[in-house]
């Protein structure tokens, strides 16, 4: 029981994180069916600049959550920049080219910007400086710190953010009526192009937030980081339904869920053949296993086929 | 071979043969002239961008003829090269003939290819790309793993001493000697994958051209006409699948023999969407322009490894890193590419009518009687 329960705390802490990177994702799908592979770097970008500002205030002798507060915000603003100039560079004049032109831009971005963060930061791992003393709650034979609640508690507060940003702004209106339909919404009045361009900032913005709490999560950052994290979550995106947004939270609860219970039991369910290494194994299995069965994800809308 | 020369060449047989003459010449001597010019080390470039040739020609039947976007296709490769290394090497202990084994190995990728796409071609479009890399990846991490209850594929470390290909008895990594011609591994390797690039090629513009090839076309386009058409939609799919992998399965036997080390390294991701980008860039669906765009994608990184020497010559010193540098540019080159030339650089005619028409009014008279058709 200690276990199980154990393996689910530190399921939905992970899976958090997942939602909050797999929103990005779903909301550009949402609105240009592009699959953005270089969000994963974004939220990279967001976990090393924020680590370093850190890092310095810290440093410096500034407050702990002041220095907190100003890391995160140095890196917003550093990713809403490059996420709206990467959609305007590399996606904006593709809008109406062949369906995997934006995906081999995006490829080179993801590369482009990994690479750039590479030069910049080195190629060694900056550790998460430890303005927090850890503490550690025991809840029924389940271990949570304090960093970790701290990690949910944020989340959750951006993501209701978005969600009243979705529902109950223009902005969000004009989001989703370019989601429905980008034509007829430039038609109504909407300025499609900086609908778009909101939308990038926006998903950006979570990427930034996320790669902060996922650096703290972790301990370190990596310019490596982007890649492996993007795909998780962009698996967590599909699984939820991509281009919708509670399937994205869904998706990405589930997914850490999954990941943090497979990889605690693998080994019984298996009768020890599979060791706990295979747990990404388990992720992508559960995931293929649910878009046979629900070929558009699990809130995903059936969509007409069309090429 | 239709197509591949513009049109001047059909009129005149003799202005073709003259052609194909002389890169037929071209290609025999290659090896000996990159050796001369950029040595031994560019040979074996060369053989890299032959092996990718393949591989991008057979991801092009999935992508580029049957519009279903793969995301996992090296996992094939993966499959023909471990199953070559497994039963050729001393990690069992068993040695089994290479010309046994590859066209063995390039059946099991066709099976895998059947095993996946049977219950997941049902998918759409992008559903279909994150399957596709979800399974890439699982075989990726068992690659990894299967060294433990029991050792078959050395997990991380992977295969050694894999044996070499073999022709009537003579092993292709010793230099041979052929009319007093001294041929080292790596020219003997070029003209083996220089035939079987050509076999390919061949069955890849036969496939085109045939019925098979039309039904994926006309599935490419529109799946639900191509249905009401009688095509078998599911069969036809599953057929581009298993044609693709099995081309994948080849290649990783050759990748193999020719490499004689294997490990899940060389199966990541990255190396998928490198040939897809492969297609994609020289033209999806034609080939003369996926060949084109696997040699640019497998040559340009190694013609940015001279970046640092440039950097001296510009700055008098280097600046940056080239081994850094060099994948910054090349993410660089495949946005500006595709942002200059959206269709590829060499697209097929059809597809460059479709983006560019030559008559404008024609154009949207069709798309009127289109958007009249859909009311």
């Amino acid at each position: 029981m200690d276990v199980l329960l154990q393996q689910l705390v530190n399921g939905l802490i992970l899976g958090s994180l997942y939602a909050l990177v797999a929103l990005g994702y779903t909301m550009v799908y949402g609105i240009l069916e592009l699959i953005n592979f270089a969000h994963g770097e974004i939220v990279m970008l967001g976990a090393l600049v924020s680590v370093t500002v850190l890092g310095v205030l810290v440093a410096a002798g500034v407050p702990v959550p002041l220095a907190l507060l100003l890391a995160l915000a140095a890196a917003v603003l550093v990713c809403m920049a490059t996420g709206v100039l990467v959609e305007r560079i590399a996606y904006r004049p593709l809008r109406n080219a062949p369906r995997l032109a934006p995906l081999i831009t995006a490829i080179g971005v993801s590369i482009v910007l990994q690479n750039l963060a590479m030069i910049l930061w080195g190629r060694q791992y900056l550790s998460f400086p430890p303005v927090l003393a850890p503490q550690v709650y025991a809840w029924h034979g389940a271990s949570v710190s304090n960093v970790q609640l701290l990690i949910v508690a944020v989340a959750a507060l951006t993501m209701g953010t978005l969600l009243l940003l979705v529902q109950r702004t223009r902005l969000g209106r004009a989001m989703r009526a370019t989601a429905q339909n980008r034509e007829v919404a430039g038609l109504m009045g909407v300025d499609v192009n900086r609908v778009i361009a909101a939308t990038f900032a926006v998903g950006s913005a979570l990427a930034a937030v996320a790669g902060l709490l996922i650096a703290s999560y972790y301990g370190i950052a990596h310019y490596n980081m982007g890649f492996l994290l993007g795909l998780k979550a962009f698996s967590a995106a599909v699984l939820g339904g991509i281009g919708n947004i509670p399937g994205a939270l869904l998706g990405g609860l589930l997914l850490g869920v999954i990941e943090s219970l497979g990889a605690g039991y693998i080994g019984d369910l298996t009768g020890g053949f599979l060791g706990s290494h295979y747990q990404d194994i388990f992720a992508f299995f559960i995931l293929i296993l649910v878009l046979i069965f629900r070929p558009s994800g699990l809130l995903g809308e059936r969509v007409a086929d069309r090429a | 071979m239709p197509d591949l020369l513009p049109n001047r060449f059909y009129r005149d047989p003799r202005l073709a043969w003259a052609a194909y003459a002389a890169l037929a010449a071209l290609l025999l001597t290659l090896p000996f002239l990159v050796d001369a010019g950029m040595g031994r080390s560019w040979v074996r470039i060369l053989d890299f961008a032959l092996l990718y040739v393949m591989l991008a020609l057979g991801l092009n039947i999935v992508v580029g003829f049957a519009g279903l976007l793969d995301l996992g296709y090296v996992a094939f490769y993966a499959v023909g090269a471990y199953f070559y290394a497994i039963l050729a090497s001393p990690q069992l202990g068993i040695h089994l003939p290479f010309w046994a084994l590859l066209p063995l190995g390039a059946g099991v990728a066709c099976l895998f290819g059947v095993l996946l796409g049977a219950p997941t071609l049902r998918l759409r479009g992008d559903y279909l790309a994150i399957v596709t890399l979800g399974f890439g990846e699982i075989i990726r991490i068992f690659l990894n793993n299967l060294n433990a209850p029991f050792n078959l594929t050395n997990g991380p470390q992977g295969i050694n001493m894999i044996d070499p290909v073999r022709i009537a008895g003579h092993s292709l990594t010793r230099p041979i000697e052929i009319l007093g011609l001294k041929l080292p591994g790596t020219h003997t390797h070029y003209y083996l994958f220089l035939i079987l690039t050509l076999g390919v090629i061949f069955v890849a513009i036969r496939l085109q051209g045939s019925r098979i090839g039309r039904a994926w076309a006309a599935i490419r386009e529109d799946e639900v006409a191509a249905e009401a058409m009688g095509i078998n939609t599911r069969n036809m799919k599953l057929l581009a699948f298993a044609m693709g992998a099995t081309f994948g399965g080849l290649g990783g036997g050759l990748f193999a023999a020719f490499q004689g080390f294997v490990s899940p390294e060389s199966f990541t991701l990255m190396e998928s969407i490198m040939i897809l980008c492969m297609v994609v860039l020289g033209g999806m669906g034609h080939i003369p322009g996926v060949i084109l765009g696997a040699i640019l994608v497998t040559i340009l990184p190694e013609l940015l490894r001279y970046i640092g020497p440039l950097q001296e010559g510009l700055i008098g010193r280097v600046a940056v890193d080239p081994a850094d540098l060099r994948m910054l540019l090349f993410g660089v080159a495949l946005v500006a590419v595709m942002l200059f030339r959206p269709q590829g650089l060499w697209p097929s005619p059809v597809r460059a009518r479709e983006l560019h028409p030559a008559n404008p009014d024609e154009v949207r008279q069709e798309q009127e009687a289109l958007y009249d058709a859909e009311r």
